[in-house]
């Protein structure tokens, strides 16, 4: 009887974060077209998550693109279809390795970063702080953070998936003596609009909901430093929830239009 | 060393903040239970009561961090229920707050704390001017050394004065202190409080102070107040209160 009950109380609870969740964003939608426009506040946050964030999701896509390809080039080897190894690697890796990956590693860096700071500033009075001196918090922090991460997950993204292309062609180089000129030559024959154009899109999403998860936690974060941990560390879970989720969604939607 | 009260009776019959009936509660537990207060123009009136009797809910409330259930504010002759949150911010310019853990924006250094208040509600100002009315406000806690630290280089005392200059630096019509001297050692406390008094002798502002250290509240009211149990329970100035008889409020002297 009382698992019963205490089962009652969390998918209520689940589903009233949802609801709460889901006016989050619809306030964010709201504060976003609505003056003043905090120009300078996006452009270091944009700073701090893409400048930030390029060495890891360098290093990330590079061990991405040589571990893929060393993995995939035995399989192709006894099926002597080698040749096809950069069609098959770039479009695997535009398409969703890349996307994905890069979006998880940067759910751990940036949407943790986002539910502790905003977290630890809810709970020091900070939020409060700013509110009484006639700052909008929300748009001052919210809004800035979920666009910045909005707008800089397709750029890492992009960026990432071009360095695991290069680290895809440096184990081509030297296992199978091919230029870089020539395995180029092949991604880019064997990528067409219809593989990047709808990748790309799913990054804005992607982005969007680190941003939101991340401010979501941090903003309605309780109890003290306790609650900061809590926040920042569901945070990461919920958001990498919801990149497979959004995923799913999106690769359903491509399949119907192509 | 030894303070003793140096506040001239500067109050008038203007009152600049009214609270009439104020009601606040978390599910069972009713914090507030029909609380009334004015607060008249250059005075610095006292608040206390027990920890959890709702003082830092109540100047939430005032504002308006926290809606009450029921009960109006009204702040410099606006009835903050109906104000947009623009109008809202509007208002609050003209109004300081003094938090208790003293809510520095830890990411920023002191000169960007100070700035920070001054760059989005003043016309815009010269990089000069701005740091001419910095290092102003900084003059007045006596911290200009400070101006490049980062919060967490400085200690509680500085700390909490650095915040008073954050919330003086938009030259506010009343000051809200939310426990000013808790957490620091007697001696800071007191330089808080000469510091708070010095403040509101050069700037003619309102202050409503929210404590229970009672050394403060001699020092620094012009009139106390006394919350038990939600509502006002006695007011008076601190002679008044402090030889009472009723055990309640003797309670509070102890």
């Amino acid at each position: 009887m009382g698992d019963l009950f205490s089962l009652k109380q969390n998918i209520a609870s689940f589903f009233m974060e949802i609801g709460e969740m889901s006016f989050f964003s619809l306030r964010f939608f709201k504060e976003l077209f609505t003056k003043p426009f905090e120009f300078k506040e996006l452009l270091n946050q944009c700073y701090s998550m893409g400048n930030k964030s390029l060495l890891l999701v360098g290093v990330t896509g590079l061990i991405l693109g040589v571990v893929f390809t060393l993995q995939t080039r035995p399989t192709l080897l006894n099926f002597g279809a080698v040749a096809w190894m950069p069609s098959m690697i770039s479009i695997s890796i535009v398409r969703e390795i890349g996307p994905v990956i890069i979006a998880l590693i940067c759910a751990g860096r940036i949407g943790s970063s986002i539910g502790a700071e905003i977290g630890s500033m809810r709970v020091t009075e900070q939020i409060d702080a700013m509110e009484v001196s006639g700052t909008n918090p929300f748009k001052y922090l919210v809004v800035t953070r979920i666009l910045a991460a909005t707008l800089m997950l397709p750029i890492l993204v992009i960026f990432g998936d071009f360095i695991a292309l290069i680290g895809s062609a440096i184990v081509e180089n030297m296992k199978g003596s091919v230029s870089f000129v020539f395995y180029f030559n092949q991604v880019f024959q064997a990528l067409t609009f219809s593989d990047v154009f709808p990748a790309t899109i799913k990054t804005f999403f992607f982005g969007f909901a680190i941003g939101l998860v991340g401010c979501f936690k941090g903003y309605t974060s309780k109890k003290g430093t306790a609650g900061v941990g809590k926040a920042s560390n569901s945070a990461v879970v919920y958001t990498s929830m919801l990149l497979f989720i959004i995923d799913f969604i999106a690769v359903f939607v491509t399949d119907i239009f192509t | 060393m030894s303070i003793t009260n140096k506040i001239e009776n500067l109050k008038s019959d203007k009152a600049v903040l009214l609270v009439k009936d104020l009601y606040k509660g978390f599910g069972e537990n009713k914090v507030l239970n029909g609380f009334n207060l004015t607060l008249f123009e250059g005075e610095n009136l006292v608040l206390m009561g027990k920890s959890g009797s709702g003082k830092s809910v109540m100047i939430k409330c005032l504002v308006g961090l926290m809606h009450p259930d029921r009960g109006s504010v009204e702040l410099l002759g606006q009835d903050i229920a109906q104000l947009s949150l623009s109008e809202m911010n509007n208002l609050r310019t003209n109004i300081g707050f003094l938090f208790q853990g003293s809510a520095l924006y830890d990411s920023m250094t002191v000169r960007e704390n100070l700035e920070f208040p001054l760059r989005r509600h003043t016309k815009k100002l010269t990089e000069e001017e701005t740091d001419t009315l910095v290092m102003e406000a900084l003059e007045n806690v006596g911290l200009t050394h400070t101006v490049d630290w980062m919060p967490e280089e400085l200690s509680g005392g500085m700390q909490r004065r650095i915040a008073l200059a954050r919330a003086l630096i938009l030259k506010p019509k009343i000051i809200f202190y939310d426990e000013p001297t808790t957490g620091l050692d007697p001696i800071t406390a007191k330089e808080i409080i000469l510091l708070i008094l010095k403040i509101q002798e050069k700037f003619k502002t309102s202050s409503l102070i929210i404590t229970h250290d009672v050394d403060c509240a001699r020092v620094i009211s012009n009139r106390m107040l006394l919350l038990l149990d939600g509502i006002n329970y006695a007011e008076g100035t601190f002679k008044e209160l402090s030889i009472s008889e009723d055990p309640k409020i003797k309670a509070f002297f102890k």
